[in-house]
């Protein structure tokens, strides 16, 4: 699907647990998530500390929006 | 399993387009559906195949349909044919062979494919770019032609082999042994050879730079440019969209667990935050607990309020969701595309999309 929307025009970052999917699949933005059943988030925190995590990756994902790149990019 | 009906002979059903049907060319390609008795155009050499190889068949009906009238009402002709097919109570019908043309080739699929699940044994045949093909050999046999009908007499030769076999009962174990494309329908057998061995064996004709063939080719991705980046957020309309399967709760568009065949498109106005109150998880290929217990965590709406207003961005005010378990690649491209145009439409400019 990121491959589509991207062909469409619009870049993607792809937040995902599994990054060798993404790569394989073909994904240019790529942001390492926490985990399968959570990839924006860690049950184990408390909840700040949790939502800072998403937070994070959120900026990761923005960050990877704004880089220029050229080929496919795992941004950790 | 066929019984050979009352006289004896196997009976067949083929459908042939609007120009094997003897009506006209491209310029009758809308005309409606209408049935022939007894055999038109290639429903001869069909017949005469049949017999050299001893199997007395006779083609009941041809029925046939203009290639254009049929992929433009494709779903109000299978409800008018598949029935009247049946009504024949044919041991096999044939569709084509389609060669490459396009819309003739969807509709031998369309109509092979319908008729399998009626335990109806179907065939068809056309050559490996027709569109039919990609969309219909899982579900339909499909022997490979030539691209024109220059290749008509080998293309019947290989229909009537496989249609035979079919009378016969016989189960088509490879498909691709039988002259038809692979359905990607995976049989375990036992081989001589243990696995181990075979694999040092093929690894050395590599090595060695001998021809070697693999026992299963990877499915081949193409890859697509990245788009230039976003040079400033502030005032950039971002969405969401997630295969993690966050749906409103009672999942109301019933987004399967696994295989989706749709996605959906759901209101973000108003929403500061999810919670397990307003949405779940309906994907069927990870512990839904923790998603369930807080949405966010795979569609992350609380944050990206947070960061709006820290970065300026502005916010799509729908997101999309399907469930990426199990999704045909097919069925993941088409809802993009459609998502796509969709989100060109309404000035998103750029897409978060999150995955499990």
């Amino acid at each position: 699907m990121a491959k589509e929307i991207e062909r469409a025009g619009i870049p993607v970052a792809h937040i995902c647990s599994i990054i060798t999917i993404s790569q394989t699949v073909g994904a240019n933005r790529i942001v390492p998530a926490v985990a399968i059943p959570h990839p924006l988030g860690n049950p184990r925190l408390p909840l700040d500390e949790e939502k800072e995590v998403r937070r994070n990756l959120l900026k990761k994902a923005l960050a990877a929006l704004q880089t220029p790149i050229e080929e496919q990019t795992v941004f950790s | 399993m066929s019984d050979a009906s009352r006289n004896g002979k196997y009976r067949i059903v083929h459908y042939v387009n609007q120009f094997f049907g003897g009506v006209g060319g491209e310029e009758r390609a809308d005309c409606e559906p209408f049935t022939i008795q007894g055999p038109q155009g290639p429903g001869r050499l069909l017949e005469k195949l049949f017999r050299e190889g001893n199997v007395d068949v006779e083609i009941v009906a041809t029925v046939v349909c203009g290639d254009s009238y049929f992929v433009d009402h494709q779903e109000d002709v299978l409800r008018e044919l598949i029935p009247l097919i049946r009504g024949y109570h044919p041991d096999l019908v044939v569709a084509g062979p389609a060669f490459n043309a396009g819309r003739y080739g969807m509709a031998c699929g369309g109509i092979c494919s319908s008729l399998q699940p009626l335990g109806i044994p179907a065939i068809t045949a056309m050559f490996k770019e027709n569109p039919g093909v990609d969309q219909y050999r899982k579900t339909a046999l499909i022997v490979e032609t030539a691209n024109n009908v220059s290749g008509m007499e080998e293309a019947v030769r290989k229909m009537v082999r496989l249609g035979i076999k079919k009378l016969r009962g016989g189960e088509i174990e490879f498909p691709k042994a039988e002259g038809c494309f692979e359905q990607g329908i995976r049989k375990n057998y036992s081989h001589a050879e243990p696995g181990c061995g075979r694999a040092i064996a093929m690894l050395l004709r590599k090595i060695n730079g001998d021809p070697f063939e693999t026992e299963y080719p990877i499915p081949f991705f193409d890859r697509v440019d990245p788009q230039p980046a976003i040079a400033d957020l502030k005032g950039v309309t971002i969405a969401l969209v997630t295969s993690g399967g966050i749906v409103p709760t009672g999942n109301p568009d019933h987004i399967e667990s696994s295989s989706a065949s749709k996605y959906g498109k759901y209101s973000l106005e108003g929403l500061e935050t999810l919670d397990a109150r307003t949405h779940q998880s309906a994907h069927g290929g990870y512990d839904n607990t923790y998603a369930n217990d807080d949405p966010n965590r795979v569609l992350p709406i609380d944050e990206m309020r947070v960061l709006e207003k820290e970065l300026g961005f502005k916010r799509h005010p729908w997101y999309y969701a399907t469930v990426g378990n199990g999704t045909s690649v097919d069925n993941a491209r088409k809802f993009a595309k459609e998502i796509a145009v969709e989100m060109i439409r309404d000035g998103v400019q750029a897409v978060i999309l999150t995955s499990t």
